[in-house]
């Protein structure tokens, strides 16, 4: 393991910032910390780089406590929001700072800096200074400035954040090629689940301090152990037992089979993503809601289509362009709705029938 | 965000769009214009003429032989020293304590804060009076050093105390908005890399405040040279024994040996004159350095 | 983006932080603190009789007063004109511009001796405008114009260094906004523009009235010196403490001193008060 976090707390004033968080980083992976703007990730990541101190819990890095290790011996890479280049220095002075503060002779600082502009395609603006550079290559020279000490470990605090979208997703896939083949372990900071998705091995799921969920972003995505990851994770309808209580609106067989046959009085409620709910014309033996299109909104190649049931409940759908067209749906239609599947809460062992299985089928 | 309120509304479309607007009858905007610069001109350039002009009334002659007086040297010599004092003691000072400021909390803050301005607001023989009574033959802490042998009021030292005292201010106003603005951002990542405190300062953060500290320290060095009233009040104002050029330019006045304050107060306002430019140069690095 | 995650929480509090803070507060202390209390103390402590005598003396109320009226008198016409300079200063064209804007900083940089100096030679009565100002029976120098004319070089910078960046910095829409809606020149400048400038103006005449409140240095060419008639307060300690009266110079700084941190203060509590109406 790079990075061991155990229990830590952080409190700013009467703000929890962190409480009790733990988790574990492995060698050689990226990481990404999601979560919401105040979930405390970016206080997380300080404290590992030991820019902050927590107020209890320990830091591991590499094996070794780390926690009263101050931030100049820790031997982490840290690259910023908006980048912090030394705005008086050129690129290269940028990029050699590290070295020359650990006293490196000439010739090996030169040969580096030399390596790491060319590994982060910057080898033509050694000479200039950050303000002469847009914002996609002030970070890649802050990333270039923050792997020149050959850091144990990689630290970036929502690395894209300041930048414009079509520059962000080129150095979101620049950065997971890099990081193939650097293979330092990375921990980044997101509130975007897009870019966690894209770059992460594995995401923690943050929120008010606490993690909510650690994992691989596809199994994230599938088994959400809490309303709020499922939430997070994309969109999602929620819709409550008792919405569905309703003989016309729906065949309740299959959902008494599947979550209990008590399951409708009580107050949970059953997460469906947008493409994951088919519509018919016509009621078939599959269960069904009756419902009715309040609103059509062409994305390109899906159409999401805003659904109403029992005139209160509100769904929202993610259909493929040709299923509308095909079924020519439009605004004022009544329709009926399906699920293919439901996106079940909670660990999986609390999930009936094949918890092995990634999709619950009904 | 601070990098907002770059000001950078010089920009020759906004004046263009002006001169339409606000004063559409060109009648009044000319008149605007001929009141501020004729108000300028009379209030501000006039009377330095005035002084150029009477200080070579009498041709060069008069000037040199004031100039060459040993008195004059003395004087400026002693005025030169208290300056250098100054600006090491208040330029070490004000940018530790912006660094106080900027960079810590602690219980009454606020109150340092305020106190720093005081010496701006406290009129020079006021401040005079209040180092009279604290180190004075008869004062506090005086009272101690008469005794030990050591003058301070009515001597150099009290010259030095009532230069510091009223130079205080200038270093930590014009480096806190600038280190405000620095952050704190370049500082952790030097620390990342493994700078100490120590070199983060000197090769990060010094560097990044240079022509803020630059424009201050000119703003003391000329209060300094300029300072009379406390200076005044301190010294006893001896003849020939503790006095300091605007000392001198007084005495010659009051003395009725003008050539010598003509002489003196040509050198002090050409100086000023020269640290102006000094000013407007180090604020326009100031801008560039904030835009980019 | 002041989210509580990005803001630093206790700073650095190590060692070498609370050694730098230990010796600047001491300092401050040393140097601003104890002088203010020593004077307090001393000026007080021959009884309160002893200190509303010295108040209270004729000519120290007198000089107390000119002081004030005279700091007033040169308050209005610095606004008026501080205003006015930045407003050209900003929003026009003309050759030398370049050459004022730097120029503006010298009653900053000019020793204030040799301020009263200038004034002297170019106003006083062996001058030539003196000569021609006397035969029409005013007479700026030694009187009581001398003083203003004096406090007006000195603060000349205040309001037009406070006024010049906000006017830099305001808000263009809003002047337009006003004139699409119908509003002429003089309706957009004293209902739009004049609001907005308000606190900058009010910031630069405090801090005049304060300079001129304390001013000694310029003052005492140009104003003779006269009791009871152009003997400002400054002067008025002075000549107390060459006269030798202690007693009398310190008490009336005392006061000279509370009235200078009374507009400090309410300077600074004005100015938080606009920085959070705007939202700083």
């Amino acid at each position: 393991m790079s990075i061991v976090v155990e229990n830590l707390s952080k409190r700013f004033g009467t703000f929890q910032a962190v409480s009790d968080v733990s988790f574990e980083v492995p060698t050689g992976q990226l990481v990404a910390l999601l979560g919401p703007s105040g979930s405390g990730k970016s206080t997380i990541l300080r404290i590992i780089a030991g820019l902050e101190d927590p107020d209890t819990g320990r830091v591991s890095l590499t094996g070794e406590d780390a926690t009263s290790v101050p931030v100049q011996r820790r031997g982490v890479g840290f690259v910023f929001q908006h980048y912090a280049l030394f705005r008086h220095m050129t690129v290269r002075q940028n990029v050699a700072f590290g070295l020359e503060v650990r006293k490196k002779p000439k010739a090996e600082i030169e040969e580096k800096v030399e390596r790491l502009l060319k590994l982060v395609q910057l080898h033509g603006y050694a000479d200039r200074y950050p303000s002469q550079l847009s914002g996609g290559q002030r970070q890649r020279v802050a990333l270039a400035r923050s792997l020149a000490p050959e850091p144990k470990v990689l630290l970036l605090d929502e690395p894209f954040g300041a930048l414009d979208a079509r520059v962000r997703d080129e150095l979101r896939a620049w950065l997971r090629r890099l990081h193939d083949e650097v293979h330092v372990t990375s921990l980044f900071v997101t509130h975007d689940q897009q870019e966690a998705f894209e770059v992460s091995d594995q995401v923690v799921v943050l929120n008010h301090g606490k993690v909510e969920q650690y994992g691989p972003p596809q199994q994230l995505y599938e088994r959400p152990v809490s309303p709020f990851v499922a939430q997070f994770l994309g969109q999602v309808n929620v819709l409550p037992m008792k919405a569905l209580w309703n003989p016309q609106a729906i065949d309740l067989k299959h959902i008494q089979e599947a979550f209990g046959s008590d399951v409708l009085n009580t107050e949970e409620a059953v997460y469906v993503r947008p493409h994951d709910l088919d519509i018919h014309r016509e009621p078939n033996t599959r269960p069904c809601w009756r419902g009715r299109i309040e609103r059509l909104t062409p994305l390109g190649g899906i159409v999401r289509i805003d659904l109403s049931i029992n005139s209160d409940e509100r769904l929202q759908i993610d259909l493929p362009r040709d299923q509308q067209l095909a079924l020519s749906l439009v605004q004022g239609d009544d329709v009926f709705v399906s699920p293919r599947s439901f996106t079940p809460i909670g660990p999986p062992k609390q999930i009936p029938g094949d918890a092995a299985g990634t999709f619950y089928t009904i | 965000m601070a990098s907002d309120h770059d000001q950078t509304g010089e920009a020759d479309g906004i004046n263009r769009l002006s001169a339409s607007k606000w004063a559409s009858l060109p009648i009044g905007r000319w008149l605007l214009m001929t009141v501020v610069i004729g108000w300028f001109a009379l209030l501000i350039l006039v009377p330095t003429i005035a002084l150029a002009r009477q200080a070579f009334a009498g041709g060069l002659a008069p000037l040199g032989r004031a100039m060459a007086s040993e008195e004059f040297r003395q004087a400026f010599g002693m005025t030169l020293g208290i300056t250098l004092v100054a600006v090491v003691v208040n330029t070490i000072f004000g940018v530790c304590f912006a660094l106080v400021l900027v960079r810590q909390r602690f219980w009454g803050k606020t109150l340092a804060d305020g106190l720093v301005d005081l010496p701006f607001a406290i009129s020079p023989v006021v401040t005079g009076l209040m180092l009279v009574v604290l180190y004075g033959p008869d004062g506090w802490i005086g009272r101690h050093l008469e005794t030990g042998g050591f003058r301070v009021v009515y001597a150099l030292p009290g010259m030095i105390l009532a230069t510091l005292f009223v130079t205080l201010p200038f270093v930590v106003r014009g480096v806190v908005p600038v280190l405000q603005e620095f952050g704190v951002d370049q500082v952790e990542a030097a620390y990342i890399l493994g700078a100490g405190r120590w070199v983060t300062f000197w090769r990060v953060t010094l560097p990044s405040i240079r022509w803020g500290l630059a424009y201050s320290m000119l703003l003391l060095i000329a209060r300094s040279l300029g300072e009379f009233g406390a200076v005044m009040v301190v010294s006893g104002n001896l003849l020939g024994h503790t006095q300091t050029a605007t000392l001198y330019v007084h005495d010659g006045i009051e003395g009725f040996r003008p050539e010598g304050a003509y002489a003196a107060s040509l050198i002090l306002a050409a100086v000023s004159f020269f640290m102006l430019i000094g000013m407007e140069t180090f604020r326009k690095r100031l801008k560039a350095s904030k835009q980019s | 983006m002041a989210s509580v995650e990005t803001t630093r929480s206790g700073g650095d509090t190590g060692l070498p932080d609370l050694v730098l803070r230990g010796m600047t507060l001491g300092y401050l202390g040393w140097m601003v603190v104890l002088p203010i209390i020593a004077l307090g103390f001393q000026s007080l402590v021959a009884g309160p009789q002893a200190f509303l005598d010295a108040v209270l003396d004729p000519q120290a109320v007198h000089a107390l007063k000119l002081t004030v009226v005279t700091a007033l008198v040169m308050v209005v016409i610095n606004v008026v004109m501080g205003t006015a300079t930045a407003w050209v200063l900003v929003r026009y064209e003309f050759p030398g511009k370049k050459v004022m804007n730097a120029l503006i900083d010298l009653p900053f940089a000019v020793p204030t001796v040799v301020t009263g100096l200038m004034l002297v030679l170019l106003y006083g009565p062996s001058s030539v405008l003196g000569t021609i100002l006397g035969t029409y029976g005013f007479s700026v120098i030694y009187s009581q114009p001398g003083i203003v004319l004096a406090l007006l070089f000195v603060s000349y910078p205040f309001v037009i260094r406070s006024v010049q960046p906000v006017l830099l910095e305001l808000d263009r829409a809003e002047e337009e906004a006003a004139a699409t809606m119908g509003a002429s020149g003089w309706l957009t400048f004293w209902r739009v523009t004049l609001p907005t400038l308000a606190p900058a103006i009010f910031t630069g005449a405090a801090l005049s009235f304060g300079r001129a409140l304390g001013e000694f240095g310029s003052v005492i060419l140009v104003a003779g010196n006269q009791p009871m008639k152009t003997k400002t307060t400054p002067l008025y300690v002075f000549g107390e403490i060459e006269s030798g009266n202690k007693q009398g110079a310190m008490a009336v700084s005392l006061v000279l001193l509370a009235l200078s941190l009374g507009v400090l203060i309410s300077l600074n509590l004005y100015q938080r008060r606009w920085s959070l109406e705007d939202g700083k």
